[in-house]
């Protein structure tokens, strides 16, 4: 809907005026009621706010004295300066990183890139992983074909990782 | 290559004939990788970040063509050099500011910078003029490539590359793409394509990132997620939004000269007149008064000057390149009328 003043922008604001018992719809964009002197107040859930900041703080809160054996910093520690102190704080911290990682990436296992050296078992493991992955997808579709080759795949790549 | 060599030679990022090059100045791709079997930089000793920077010197230039790439040391260098590798964003701020030994390798044509000893072990980032997101990550992941040959990466199989900070987990890849939006910020509609932009999980920044502000309508947008999706993902998913951008700002531009031509054109051609005969100028007006230039020079408005000059002000302009290019330590009121100066020997109007 266009704005019914400039005809130009969008509407953004729309008000019910009553006016000598006259009921009154206006649709204006933010810059012609700012003109008329319309009072904008920003949309602001004060529930979402408290929510959050609660969250937050039971996160740190119910965590803030897991301490990493390895490098010696607390969760309390980390959420104060936002860095980690060394790899092994992934599986220390495993549990509130778990909501830092929705947070931030919406996600919490990785799907690209595979390091070559990195150690050939965590490459094969994330590769097991994936083609276990595309398996289910594959029976769900009812491609049996290609569910047959990926079983004997996933098979090979077992038995190799065994006997290696 | 020296490094004043560097700080006076064309950046090759700001080079015009990028593709989208009227509205993309330049696209960077930047990984993030630690070292195995040791901690991140918040919790080394200094003689274990020695240790580091030097095992990675070698590793990287043994793993690089060593003719075609140079290392430097941030802790041997002038404060006047620190600033200007930044302002050519060939290092990062928290490494120009960081304490003990840290170092960056400069690639060919400053189109590859690999710091070490940042926030992460290794920052490996590459840039291309205009908009090339497929040909600059190929190009680090090529790099990558090479590196991981002779230095085991930190990584999980469940998370993937694991980083100081856990915001860049996962692939640890950071795109981000350098846009001059001046029409989309005249005609008011930056907010919109910004609010936009939030949603899809990317973040908007200045020309000189984190928590700086769009100085000459110049912003840069970058992926935030980088855990839970391929590379190619989330190449594409930015590569599609500043798609849309681009046609946003080319429609915005098309408005200016239909609804308001004279406006347009009085507002570059002011803009013109004062960069070529102002005597003392700040660094905030010139990157306003280059934004409207640029911005007439891509829309025939401008004609007969070199958009390629203009650009490189944007940088030459900047602080550090200043006292550099005047081989002293200038004050703020010196600053500006030295600033006054270059742009209009740059322009050819001295």
């Amino acid at each position: 809907m266009l704005c019914e003043r400039c005809h130009k922008q969008q509407a953004t604001i729309h008000l019910t005026e009553i006016l000598k018992n006259e009921k009154r719809e206006r649709h204006l964009c933010e810059d012609c009621a700012r003109e008329e002197g319309i009072a904008i107040k920003a949309q602001i859930n004060l529930q979402d706010i408290l929510s959050g900041m609660l969250e937050a703080h039971d996160n740190v809160g119910r965590n803030a004295n897991l301490r990493c054996p390895d490098c010696g910093i607390t969760y309390a520690e980390f959420r104060s300066q936002g860095r980690l102190g060394c790899p092994h704080d992934y599986d220390v911290f495993a549990e509130p990183l778990r909501d830092v990682f929705e947070k931030v990436h919406g996600a919490t296992e990785h799907i690209g890139k595979l390091p070559h050296r990195a150690g050939a078992d965590s490459r094969g493991q994330r590769e097991l992983l994936q083609l276990r992955r595309q398996l289910q997808g594959a029976v769900e579709a009812e491609k049996y074909e290609e569910a047959a080759r990926l079983r004997d795949l996933i098979h090979e790549k077992e038995t190799a990782g065994e006997t290696r | 290559m020296k490094l004043d060599k560097i700080i006076t030679s064309p950046s090759s990022w700001l080079k015009p004939g990028g593709p989208n090059d009227d509205i993309v100045l330049s696209t960077r791709v930047r990984l993030a990788r630690n070292v195995a079997g040791r901690p991140f930089l918040s919790r080394l000793n200094p003689d274990e970040q020695n240790d580091l920077e030097a095992y990675l010197k070698q590793a990287v230039l043994a793993a690089l063509k060593p003719d075609r790439y140079t290392w430097f040391e941030l802790d041997d260098m002038s404060q006047i050099d620190r600033q200007c590798l930044v302002e050519r964003h060939l290092i990062s701020r928290e490494l120009a500011a960081g304490e003990g030994r840290r170092g960056v390798a400069i690639g060919p044509k400053q189109r590859i910078a690999i710091m070490a000893n940042e926030e992460d072990h290794l920052r490996l980032q590459v840039y291309a003029p205009g908009l090339q997101l497929q040909d600059a990550w190929q190009e680090a992941d090529a790099i990558d490539d090479r590196l991981e040959a002779r230095v085991t990466f930190t990584f999980s199989p469940n998370l993937g590359y694991l980083t100081a900070c856990p915001t860049n987990v996962g692939t640890g890849l950071r795109a981000s793409v350098m846009l001059h939006l001046p029409a989309l910020v005249l005609t008011r509609q930056i907010e919109k394509v910004f609010n936009a932009v939030a949603r899809l999980r990317l973040a908007v920044r200045g020309l000189y990132g984190e928590g700086t502000q769009a100085t000459g309508d110049i912003y840069q947008i970058s992926n935030q997620a980088c855990l839970g999706r391929t590379e190619h993902d989330i190449l594409e998913t930015l590569g599609t939004v500043i798609a849309q951008i681009i046609a946003y700002e080319k429609e915005a531009r098309g408005a200016l000269v239909t609804d308001s031509p004279t406006a347009l054109d009085d507002r570059v051609m002011r803009s013109w007149a004062i960069l070529t005969h102002a005597r003392i100028i700040s660094s905030e007006e010139t990157l306003a008064l280059l934004s409207a230039v640029r911005l007439g020079i891509h829309m025939k408005r401008l004609k007969g000057v070199n958009i390629g000059t203009v650009n490189e002000l944007f940088l030459t302009t900047r602080r550090g390149h200043l006292q550099k290019l005047r081989g002293a330590e200038l004050g703020e009121s010196e600053r500006d009328g030295a600033r006054a100066e270059t742009i209009r020997e740059r322009l050819g109007t001295n």
